[in-house]
């Protein structure tokens, strides 16, 4: 587990995202109340849920077929921005990794494909006052980490540490994407959901993929 | 939260097996919650395809029908509908002349449909052309902002552009008209109320008596500004301003002048605001060629309004006029 995740460890860390967004709801749904239209915990939590009986339903033979099928089930059930922008981000991943476990290099690349992928569906850009802002700082320390020679466990947790930092930095931002730009404003102040969601799909692979579960 | 409703989990599914049920004609794919036209595919005839959250009827699906829509999708309430169902609804009216999808701009529709038409195209040899409303002058249009959003025009475009379908025009030239007719018109709306979304069982925002909303978007977003109520020939100025300052209506031909309402609103209330509209335009110089008036785009049951204005020349006049018969709208034989 040290140096690769197979697909029990993603298993794992999907099913430890949907537990902490499940977990996490009413105050998802809270901060996209605030700003956009109340709907984004409960749309993530449909989602998440889905995919998790498709997983323990069928269950997929390699990562890059789990990866591939959480993005679809994601695409499929979520609606709204966010089953696009995720169901993108799990699929650009599962492009990215093999058929074999995923080394820590892999799977640093892996996220870093799914960020791109989330920028080119979105068009956000860093300090829009989106999930971008949670999950870029994220894929950076786990590249300066996976650089230095560190474990796939400490780079996972930098990465996680990132994506909160990056979550709180919302607060500040005006939001110049999505329902909360019609704001303007008055968007000032108020936490972003969408990165606020990121930053708890990296505490799962903390606990996950990064042998501390 | 007083409404008709059984379980706020099963409104869309619902009103789905309602709509069925009263029409007939349309054929209501429940799984994929897509309503269909009955006879789709057209064979040779341009496939139109709308969507969007629920809590707008009678758009979209009550506008499927001959002259208008092939096929709406159905999402849940005041949320995106997603990729499967427009996938479903883009194969089901494939008539062989290509389909258009009538997207209106907001960040979940235009994802969730850019995402459909990818699926489509990597599964079949479909073409299939987008074309995006954003004709809400309240929404500043800029680099900082995800766009003007997508409202009246939306139900003029599908009326005029499902003409032209029907016509037998390419598709080109249906995605040119759908461009053309979104570039010429402009909106803006007004809540006297807020809407309740049935799953969240309380009003979305809170308005009190003496005030109203001027700039609100349809699911209860906020507007430009907060005002004390004012009499309608007020809002009536108060909404045309800023859409006659966009965009120059005082052509020749005129324009289609929509007053629209966001569902809380008695129609005596919006035929009383069409007058006041009226002089406004009057005293504008702008001609009116066509009306509607109605409620056709709304918003739950929030009390308000929305004026649209569609600058049109002989060819849009004569599509309007075409026959048309959908739940929503219908007209000519």
């Amino acid at each position: 587990m040290a140096d690769g995740v197979d697909v029990q460890a993603l298993t794992a860390w999907v099913r430890e995202f949907d537990r902490l967004v499940a977990e996490h709801e009413g105050e998802l749904t809270g901060l996209d109340a605030a700003i956009g239209d109340a709907d984004h915990g409960a749309n993530m939590h449909r989602g998440l849920t889905a995919a998790v009986a498709a997983l323990a339903g069928t269950p997929p033979a390699d990562p890059a077929a789990l990866l591939k099928q959480v993005g679809m089930t994601l695409i499929s059930k979520v609606g709204g921005a966010s089953g696009p922008l995720y169901g993108t981000l799990f699929l650009r991943m599962a492009g990215a990794v093999g058929t074999d476990e995923v080394d820590a290099a892999t799977y640093a690349r892996a996220l870093r494909a799914g960020l791109d992928g989330v920028l080119a569906r979105g068009k956000a850009e860093p300090g829009d006052k989106t999930m971008v802002d949670a999950l870029g700082p994220a894929c950076d320390a786990l590249d300066q980490e996976m650089a230095a020679g560190g474990s796939l466990a400490e780079a996972l947790r930098r990465a996680a540490t990132a994506a909160r930092q990056g979550r709180d930095a919302t607060v500040p931002m005006l939001a110049r994407k999505g329902r909360a730009s019609y704001l303007g404003e008055r968007s000032i102040g108020h936490q972003d959901p969408g990165a606020t969601t990121t930053a708890l799909l990296l505490d799962a692979a903390v606990t996950t993929l990064g042998g501390e579960g | 939260m007083k409404k008709l409703i059984n379980d706020p989990a099963d409104v869309v599914s619902d009103a789905l097996r309602g709509m069925a049920a009263a029409h007939p004609e349309l054929r209501v794919d429940h799984e994929n919650r897509v309503v269909f036209r009955g006879d789709a595919p057209v064979q040779g005839k341009v496939g139109l395809v709308s969507g969007g959250g629920s809590g707008h009827e009678p758009m979209h699906g009550g506008f499927v029908g001959p002259g208008m829509l092939d096929a709406a999708c159905a999402g849940e309430v005041f949320t995106s509908p997603v990729p499967d169902q427009m996938v479903a609804a883009t194969k089901g009216v494939d008539g062989g002349a290509g389909v258009l999808h009538i997207v209106k701009n907001y960040t979940g529709d235009v994802l969730n449909f850019e995402m459909a038409a990818e699926m489509v195209a990597a599964e079949s040899g479909t073409e299939v052309v987008s074309v995006v409303t954003d004709d809400d002058v309240a929404v500043q249009d800029s680099l900082y902002t995800a766009g003007r959003r997508g409202v009246g025009v939306t139900v003029l475009l599908e009326k005029i552009v499902g003409a032209a379908a029907e016509q037998g025009r390419p598709l080109s030239g249906v995605a040119d008209l759908a461009r053309k007719v979104n570039a010429q018109g402009r909106s803006m709306g007004m809540a006297l109320t807020s809407c309740t979304v049935p799953a969240a069982g309380r009003p979305t925002f809170d308005l009190s008596d003496d005030e109203m909303e001027i700039g609100v978007g349809i699911h209860g977003e906020p507007g430009r500004r907060r005002v004390p109520l004012a009499p309608a020939r007020e809002i009536a100025e108060m909404l045309l301003e800023p859409v006659l300052g966009d965009l120059d209506f005082t052509g020749s031909d005129g324009a289609l002048v929509f007053v629209n309402g966001l569902g809380g609103t008695p129609l005596l209330e919006l035929y009383l605001l069409f007058a006041d509209v009226t002089a406004v335009l009057e005293k504008a110089g702008v001609r009116i060629a066509r009306s509607l008036v109605g409620s056709y785009m709304t918003s739950l049951d929030m009390a308000g309004c929305s004026v649209t204005l569609l600058k049109v020349d002989d060819d849009l006049v004569r599509l309007w006029d075409a026959p048309v018969r959908t739940p929503g709208l219908r007209w000519g034989t």
